[in-house]
């Protein structure tokens, strides 16, 4: 898979999005964190298990990445892949302004 | 049938104790000296009579491991209750505690997650202020 691919398919899953929705609003997190707030804020009852394989796959597309801090790990939103597609798609041109 | 004592592995329960009297503010209950450590407990000053926390020492060999697979994730071992979590975690933070987890809005209650220091992670919780 090319890397276009697999940050559309790592986009393409409405649990992998509300992550970065969540990241977006505060980076660096653990899973434990991410997990309460997905399942009190969002009713999603995925599995940790399940959530930690949601964060690979972002992982994977370089929409998340981690940072060892102490002893714990933290998962922060890499929007660079996204900067891409606008890059290539600028939204900009057609605008009224 | 009532809880009325639960522990956390430690690496130092001389450490520890300071941790969790000076820094958290629980007070010593026990501290009888057992072979080369002690039967180390601490209570909360607010219930003297309540439930005990033991500090026992980390040395089975399980420990570490079950420990930094559960901190790497950020899950605590052990929660505690405070009347305001946003303020008891601006009091430890100038006390140099260091938190895996600020003050968290999960709903029904406000949380957040610190480093013992002495290889746990510890959750704190307070009922969400009316308003």
């Amino acid at each position: 898979m090319n890397a276009v691919t697999t940050v559309f398919r790592a986009l393409d899953d409405e649990t992998r999005r509300v992550i970065l929705d969540e990241l977006s609003a505060r980076d660096g997190q653990t899973l434990f964190e991410i997990c309460s707030t997905l399942s009190t804020r969002h009713g999603l009852s995925s599995t940790r298990q399940a959530i930690s394989q949601h964060l690979g796959v972002l992982e994977a597309a370089g929409l998340v990445v981690t940072e060892k801090r102490g002893r714990s790990k933290f998962h922060y939103f890499n929007p660079e892949p996204l900067a891409e597609i606008a890059r290539r798609w600028p939204v900009g041109e057609r605008s009224p302004e | 049938m009532r809880i009325n004592l639960v522990s956390v592995f430690v690496d130092d329960q001389r450490a520890a104790l300071a941790f969790y009297t000076d820094i958290l503010g629980f007070t010593k209950k026990h501290d009888i000296p057992l072979g080369d450590a002690s039967w180390l407990t601490v209570v909360s000053p607010e219930a003297p009579d309540g439930a005990e926390l033991l500090l026992e020492p980390a040395g089975h060999p399980a420990v570490k491991p079950y420990r930094d697979a559960l901190v790497e994730d950020g899950i605590p071992l052990v929660q505690f209750a405070v009347d305001d979590v946003e303020a008891e975690h601006a009091r430890l933070t100038a006390l140099g505690v260091v938190f895996t987890q600020p003050p968290t809005d999960v709903g029904t209650v406000m949380m957040a997650v610190l480093d013992d220091t002495c290889g746990n992670l510890v959750q704190i919780v307070s009922p969400k202020s009316a308003g």
